[in-house]
């Protein structure tokens, strides 16, 4: 299985995520932002990290580079998408999620482990997560605080697409929102970053099964 | 402005001034002198410390570059180096302190950059007045969210740092930034401008505009109320800039289009240019209307000594010029060719084919040197009369414990730390708020550790003592995590040298800092000097930063200090100092300064011998997998050390009751055992069955040991003294110093 990694100007989590596809078992694949391709993969991650230098807003730029057009056509096919951090900001902007990612409630950055409970198991990228599993994920964000209307939260509530929720909010985030996934639920946003813990080198695996999640999905869908 | 005002006005006096005529044979026009006054400086020129650097040893048998290239470099294993440098931006921070540390950052990552390295780590070493203080909450507030804005947004982990508090730096902070680079041993790049005439001079990177013009003789001076004013010379960060050069540096290596790189710091293209020239021993022209510039009407002498940030300067073969300019365009960098290599050894500055200025390179790279006379400050012997017997003994052990846990110097720095991201990258092994941090290198079973010690209360106390303890706390804290120590980096933060006090501090801490490094075979491979860290209330401490990194074979045999399991023994060890011994435990202490209110005394004299002794067999046993649970006793002793691990591991700890009665009739002594700071000593545990293990492991070297306690349950108990719960402890010590009221302890005298 090949899974793609976006790289915009900015990106800094994209080796990172590109390490954690190989140790779930597949090949990743570098996306640069002004090839308007997709090079034929099964999925595609988008990294972490202050696209275009976070200016306007995070994620407002990259939403506009040209990798940006065959990636929105993929993810309404049906095409399994992660956005983590700053990708998951780069979603939002791109409105492939609902919402927003306001400024930390503590006014800093906050980079620590941060105890989540994974609620949906039933996307690609959580398959492989036991429903109100808790797992520990690093945060490291300034802008991390979901917001929605009320009617969309409660949309998000209802139809069950609160996809990870925080045990310690870090960020002030609605409904201790931790991630989020579409209608359809191939898209998924995540705030935390689970390429991090990947790697029983770092002490931690817990975000492991992200990664293999898409690989089983993929699977069973063959 | 007469002559005489001009070059007082860029810092050179009139000997030096003299000395330009003598070696141009005539008068330097402003462009020439603006040129002088930064390679002169000493941010660039180190004409006061010079002579005092030569006393560092720095050759070893991992070191494949020491100092005099951008980064020190030195050898992992299996091909893998590790290159490394430490600097300073005091001046800058003191004036506009988000943007003086954020390019504080991004400076020390160019200078690794530069030597071909992907920079993998960053550490600080900050130090600022009390937090009861307005301005000082402010500067410290700012000097945080410049360094964490510049790394986070660069993708580079800040794993590490020190911070601390004292009036002695009240309006002079210090902001110390430290990287650390990853690459192959046998592709590391030199800023030789070497294979010389005919190559192209390729600037590349952000737009020039006028920041930070004469920002190296501005480090370079003392601060007054008018520093305020020189506002303007401070330079301002893009790290999103600083992303894409570190990417398309790489790449530009990767592919072989370079033949030198330089990063622009301090006086921007005239300083880089010159210092290629001086070492490839030729000479270079630059044509400053070729520049890239982001503002209108700038003048080519302006041009040339910009320190716009987040530029590189090339040096390029002719023929893949054209490839360099279009790498440089995928990462939307400016980039153009400004000048050329040729054989005249000058360096030449022109406008539009006109000369305006022209300096032969080794006249600007030799700056002058001064020797001064060192001369014992009448200061030391005030500061260091005082009697530890005259210390009142604590009557509430509880209270003094609660009381240093949560003093700004000694408590939690988890709200400094929890605003840097430590782990992009996916290589932190050891995340901060442990002895040093632990990389692993991604691919292999290899890793390296590294930490930032600062010792400025030590070498206020005694200088010299205070090098020694800076170079031995750096090793045990690399070693408690089971490195091997390889190398350091330091950044010298002093006084005016010009005063007799401030040489005498400066000359002594390095004679220190020099007999360490070689008792502890770490010798010194980059650095760099700050001085005239004064403000009108006079010096700071002698501070001398000390940037150790050590090697890992297997980075999977670490040791983190929390401990780890119940019932566990805690033993305390030590190596057995010389007798009698030099200073008292309790003289300069933690706990003399955060309980008595006092920095007095003369501290322990480290005992190098011992120091080496006990930490080495510490890393021995971590290697063999013997123990993964240790410590270093420096700052609050062996209590303070006791409580970290406690907290660390959220496991309580029972101090056995035996040990109390053995000093029940001498309560000095205990007070000494408990609080005092002699330096060679560790707390490590291990589970009781492997108890003979341990013992036999300690029992041929020249150490000695104590079982003190065991881990267990949720309480801090020492019989008879302390009985508080975790909680207790933990409440003290996490705390947010960034509040808005100044913590209490927060100002002392």
């Amino acid at each position: 299985m090949r899974i793609g990694v976006t790289v915009f100007p900015g990106s800094n989590c994209d080796r990172d995520a590109m390490h954690a596809v190989e140790r779930a078992g597949a090949t990743p694949v570098e996306l640069w932002h002004a090839d308007p391709e997709l090079k034929g993969v099964d999925a595609v991650v988008v990294p972490g990290g202050f696209s275009y230098g976070d200016y306007l807003r995070p994620g407002a730029i990259a939403r506009f580079a040209k990798v940006m057009g065959p990636l929105e056509e993929f993810a309404k096919s049906g095409g399994p998408v992660l956005g983590v951090c700053n990708g998951f900001q780069v979603l939002l902007e791109a409105h492939l999620l609902p919402g927003a990612l306001l400024r930390n409630t503590g006014m800093r950055f906050v980079s620590r482990r941060a105890r989540t409970r994974v609620e949906k198991a039933d996307t690609p990228w959580t398959a492989l997560y036991g429903e109100g599993e808790e797992i520990t994920l690093p945060v490291a964000h300034n802008e991390g605080n979901y917001y929605a209307d009320e009617g969309t939260i409660r949309e998000l509530e209802e139809e069950g697409r609160i996809v990870l929720r925080y045990l310690d909010n870090p960020n002030g985030s609605a409904n201790d929102i931790a991630g989020i996934c579409n209608e359809a639920r191939n898209v998924v946003g995540l705030m935390p970053h689970p390429e991090r813990v990947s790697d029983p080198a770092l002490g931690s695996e817990e975000g492991l099964r992200v990664f293999e999640s898409v690989l089983a999905a993929a699977g069973a869908k063959v | 402005m007469s002559i005489q005002e001009t070059y007082a006005s860029l810092g050179l006096s009139d000997y030096e001034y003299d000395r330009i005529l003598e070696l141009m044979g005539r008068a330097p026009n402003y462009l020439e002198l603006s040129l002088f006054s930064v390679m002169w400086s000493e941010h660039c020129g180190y004409k006061n410390s010079r002579p005092l650097l030569r006393r560092f040893p720095n050759t070893g048998p991992r070191v494949l570059q020491g100092p005099g290239e951008n980064a020190g470099v030195i050898e992992v294993g299996e091909g893998w180096a590790l290159a490394f440098k430490m600097e300073s931006h005091n001046h800058p921070s003191a004036v506009e302190p988000y943007e003086g540390a954020a390019t504080g950052v991004g400076g020390i990552i160019r200078d690794v950059i530069a030597m071909g390295a992907r920079p993998v780590a960053l550490l600080n070493a900050l130090r600022f007045g009390p937090l009861d203080d307005e301005r000082n909450r402010y500067l410290f507030r700012e000097v945080v969210r410049g360094i964490g804005g510049y790394g986070n947004a660069i993708g580079v982990p800040t794993v590490g740092g020190e911070v601390e508090f004292s009036p002695a730096y009240s309006g002079n902070p210090l902001v110390n930034a430290m990287c650390v680079g990853i690459i192959r041993a046998d592709e590391v790049v030199r800023a030789k401008a070497e294979a010389g005439e005919g190559n192209l001079v390729v600037l590349f990177g952000a737009k020039t505009g006028r920041d930070g013009i004469h920002g190296a003789t501005f480090a370079s001076d003392e601060l007054t109320e008018e520093s305020e004013a020189k506002r303007s010379n401070v330079q301002v960060g893009d790290p999103f800039a600083g992303k894409m050069l570190i990417e398309c540096s790489l790449r530009l290596l990767e592919r072989n289009l370079l033949v030198a790189l330089q990063d622009l710091g301090a006086a921007g293209i005239a300083s880089s240019a010159s210092e290629m020239a001086a070492r490839g021993e030729v000479g270079i022209e630059i044509d400053a209307e070729k520049v890239p510039l982001r503002e209108e009407g700038m003048e080519a002498w302006e041009v040339v000594i910009s320190e716009s940030q987040e530029r590189m300067l090339a040096v390029v073969e002719p023929e893949k010029a054209d490839e360099v300019l279009k790498v440089c365009e995928r990462y939307e960098l400016d980039a153009a060719v400004v000048g050329r290599v040729t054989s005249h050894g000058e360096l030449r500055v022109l406008d539009n084919g006109e000369p305006i200025g022209s300096v032969p390179a080794q006249y600007l790279a030799d700056a002058p040197v001064y020797e001064r006379e060192v001369q014992r400050p009448s200061y030391l012997d005030e500061a260091q009369r005082f009697d530890p017997d005259d210390l009142p003994l604590p009557d509430d052990y509880n209270e003094v414990l609660l009381r240093m846990l949560a003093h700004p110097s000694l408590c939690s720095r988890a709200s400094v730390y929890e605003q840097y991201d430590s782990e992009v990258g996916s290589d932190t092994v050891v995340r901060p708020g442990a002895d040093a941090a632990v990389m692993r290198i991604k691919g292999t079973k290899l890793g390296f550790a590294v930490t930032a010690d600062v010792s400025g209360r030590h070498c206020y106390l005694d200088p010299r003592g205070g090098g020694a303890a800076a170079v031995a706390e750096a090793y045990r804290n690399l070693s408690c995590v089971g490195a091997e120590p390889v190398a350091i980096t330091d950044c010298l933060n002093f006084g005016s040298p010009e005063k007799p006090d401030g040489y005498y501090g400066l000359s002594e801490c390095v004679d220190g800092m020099a007999e360490a490094c070689e008792v502890l075979g770490t010798p010194v491979v980059s650095g760099n000097v700050s001085l005239f860290n004064e403000t009108e209330r006079g010096a700071i401490y002698p501070t001398p930063a000390v940037g150790m990194v050590g090697v890992f074979e297997d980075v999977s045999r670490h040791a983190t200090p929390g401990f780890k399991r119940e019932g566990d023994m805690v033993v305390v060890l030590g190596g057995i100092p010389r007798w009698p011994r030099e200073g008292h435990p309790l003289s300069g202490s933690s706990y003399l300064e955060v309980i008595e209110g006092k920095v007095a005394g003369r501290p322990i004299v480290p005992d190098l011998a011992a120091e080496k002794e006990a930490a080495d067999l510490v890393r021995t046993m971590i290697r063999s997998g013997l123990i993964d649970t240790a410590h270093d006793v420096s700052e609050g002793g062996t209590l303070v050390a006791f409580a970290e691990m406690a907290l660390a591991g959220g496991i309580g700890f029972d101090f056995a009751a035996r040990e109390i009665e053995r000093f029940a009739d001498d309560k000095r002594h205990l007070q000494e055992i408990l609080l005092g700071e002699k330096g060679a000593t560790f707390v490590v545990t291990v589970p009781q069955n492997r108890w003979p293990e341990l013992q036999e492991a300690l029992s041929g070297a020249n150490i000695g040991y104590d079982d003190t306690g065991y881990t267990g349950g949720d309480r801090f108990v020492v019989p008879g003294l302390i009985d508080l719960s975790l909680e207790d402890l933990r409440r003290a010590r996490e705390r947010d110093l960034f509040e808005q009221h100044a913590p209490e302890g927060g100002h002392l005298g």
